[in-house]
């Protein structure tokens, strides 16, 4: 090997990986070490605490209660996402009049932030004089705190996010539907199986893959819900939406316990881990990928 | 995956047509316009309040139940509402924040992508694991110690890149993991007889890359661009975190201080909102194509 290789190689590559080197691995090193440590993110005043840290997140009810409520979103958001997403997907996934309507409808939710989409819902939800509240009132139902309500509150975020998202898990599965071989489902359709067992039995065994995928990304971005609970309701009414990255956030740059907000990020970080594994290690189980 | 149909959306319904004998039709129209087109309506409902509530008046906002159609279109909403915050001043540190953020990664992923692409140098295989570990690791666990060290730039080296300055901004998000491995996944399926036949004939690794490979990438730097534009327009958790005066503020920032001053003055947040979405909104539809494939082969949203 030409030792020129050598150099053009770390030339090209050294400008990110020292961007790497300070900005990720370097922080992520750190950032143990912060969290066995009582340290103020202002003074920079420290001091080695060991297990302190955790032992003071794991017997803090409103940190115990962020994961209650963290684990709460994702398991109502990523299912909700992930039906309501195939569902559409195989509608649209057709010739139809009107698809420049629904391709809009759809994919425009990609475009749109966090925080513009919390501040339509915001408005949409408004217990005095929103529109959705005037609705139930038309149908005969009695008005909604919505995200006053510590009973409702997570649910409006649930249906914001699932908004939100809809157009990336319909562009996921549109793309895994159109590549699937016609020839399967031509040989189904001779063999005399009807539209829904086609569907049962050829068209989601072969979505695996995505839905896969999906459920993991999914799960990977609701566990680290902020933005939406920033705008909205700072974790309140009465700690019912206070997630993970809230609290975290909350402590490390309100309160400025960077130790504590350094030992509630591995907890997360180690909770995320966990949470992919399992779902890979069942994904093995179920999924099939064709060869 | 064919990005290109996901974008064109008219495969052939094969299953329709090949389900038994064809269902005798009871609708003038395909049955999926039942779901579709009222579920179109419910997507774009959100938007289309807003847009209505962004002209009206005040007192319309305020009446329940809601005036559906006000008297009059009140434009002067939107001039109102720029002047009521500095969107100016926001859009132009976005702006200057997304497009620098944006160039410098088409320009660092790509080398660096090229490297572990192409050159057998030295560690190459120890370090790209690295790279790809740190994937796993969500920015929540980076972001204090971004902060520190950030705040200790600012002190020590140059004011700009410290806290509460665009720089903080920028210099985090230079490069990143994901376009590097993107682009060095895309390299690799070049056929790479062009690249040696321009080096026998004296190119530099440089000339290489730059007159052959990336000439040839076009379709995959615009999918990279499309996305960290999107990320860093979108980007809210870390401004937060890193700026404090106003005149510093992101678009997504000074959306949040807009709306923490004028809470009930729904008319005006509205068109601020809608403000605030129509540069993202325009680019979308005008590379709408990469912003598609951009989810469908990487599957990112910020």
């Amino acid at each position: 090997m030409l030792r020129s290789e050598h150099t053009a190689g770390w030339a090209l590559a050294s400008p990110a990986v020292v961007m790497f080197g300070v900005f990720s691995i370097f922080p992520i090193v750190w950032s143990i070490v912060l969290s066995f440590q009582d340290n103020n993110l202002l003074t920079g005043q420290a001091e080695w605490i060991g297990l302190k840290n955790y032992q003071a997140l794991t017997k803090d009810p409103i940190f115990l209660k962020a994961i209650g409520n963290t684990l709460k979103y994702t398991a109502a958001f990523v299912p909700l996402s992930v039906v309501l997403g195939l569902f559409v997907a195989v509608a649209m996934n057709r010739k139809l009049r009107l698809m420049a309507l629904y391709r809009t409808a759809v994919f425009i939710t990609l475009a749109i932030s966090t925080i513009s989409t919390a501040i339509m819902f915001l408005w949409l939800t408004e217990p005095t004089y929103g529109i959705v509240n005037a609705g139930l009132e038309k149908v005969g139902l009695p008005p909604q705190g919505f995200l006053a309500d510590p009973n409702e509150a997570l649910w409006v975020i649930v249906a914001m996010t699932v908004w939100g998202w809809l157009g990336f898990v319909v562009i996921i599965y549109l793309a895994a539907l159109q590549g699937i071989p016609q020839e399967l489902l031509e040989a189904a359709a001779i063999d005399g199986a009807g539209r829904w067992s086609t569907f049962r039995n050829v068209t989601l065994p072969l979505l695996g893959p995505a839905t896969l995928f999906l459920v993991v990304w999914l799960t990977i971005n609701a566990l680290q819900l902020f933005d939406e609970i920033y705008l909205t309701t700072h974790g309140g009414p009465l700690y019912s939406t206070t997630v993970i990255v809230y609290y975290l956030f909350i402590k490390a740059f309100h309160h400025f316990q960077a130790g504590l907000g350094a030992a509630a990020a591995y907890v997360l970080f180690v909770g995320i881990l966990l949470i992919t594994i399992i779902q890979f290690w069942v994904g093995k189980r179920v999924v099939h990928y064709s060869s | 995956m064919s990005e290109q149909a996901v974008l064109e959306a008219a495969p052939p319904a094969v299953v329709d047509r090949m389900a038994g004998p064809r269902r005798r039709r009871w609708l003038p129209f395909d049955r999926w316009h039942l779901f579709l087109f009222p579920f179109a309506l419910v997507m774009l409902f959100p938007m289309t309040w807003m847009l209505v509530s962004s002209v009206e008046r005040l007192a319309e906002t305020r009446h329940f139940p809601p005036i559906l159609i006000p008297e009059s279109i009140r434009w002067q909403n939107y001039p109102n509402a720029w002047r009521a915050a500095p969107f100016a001043r926001f859009f132009l540190n976005t702006t200057i924040v997304t497009v620098s953020v944006v160039a410098s990664n088409l320009v660092f992923c790509s080398l660096a992508g090229y490297a572990f692409a192409r050159i057998r140098f030295f560690g190459r295989e120890l370090v790209f694991l690295l790279l790809m570990a740190t994937l796993m690791v969500p920015f929540q666990v980076t972001i204090i110690p971004t902060f520190l060290i950030v705040k200790w730039l600012g002190d020590h080296l140059y004011p700009g890149l410290g806290v509460d300055h665009l720089g903080a901004l920028i210099v985090p998000n230079l490069s990143n993991v994901f376009g590097i491995f993107m682009l060095r996944q895309f390299f690799r399926t070049l056929p790479v007889e062009l690249e040696e036949a321009a080096r026998m004939d004296g190119a530099s690794r440089l000339g290489v890359l730059f007159k052959i490979v990336l000439p040839l990438s076009l379709p995959s730097l615009a999918t990279l661009a499309a996305i960290t534009f999107l990320w860093t327009w979108n980007d809210f958790l870390w401004p937060l975190i890193v700026l404090n005066s106003q005149d510093n503020y992101t678009i997504q920032l000074g959306l949040v201080t807009f709306q923490g001053i004028h809470t009930t003055a729904w008319h005006l947040l509205m068109a601020g909102n809608v403000m605030s979405m129509v540069p993202m909104l325009v680019v979308f539809f005008a590379a709408q194509k990469y912003f598609i494939r951009s989810v469908a082969t990487t599957g990112l949203k910020g």
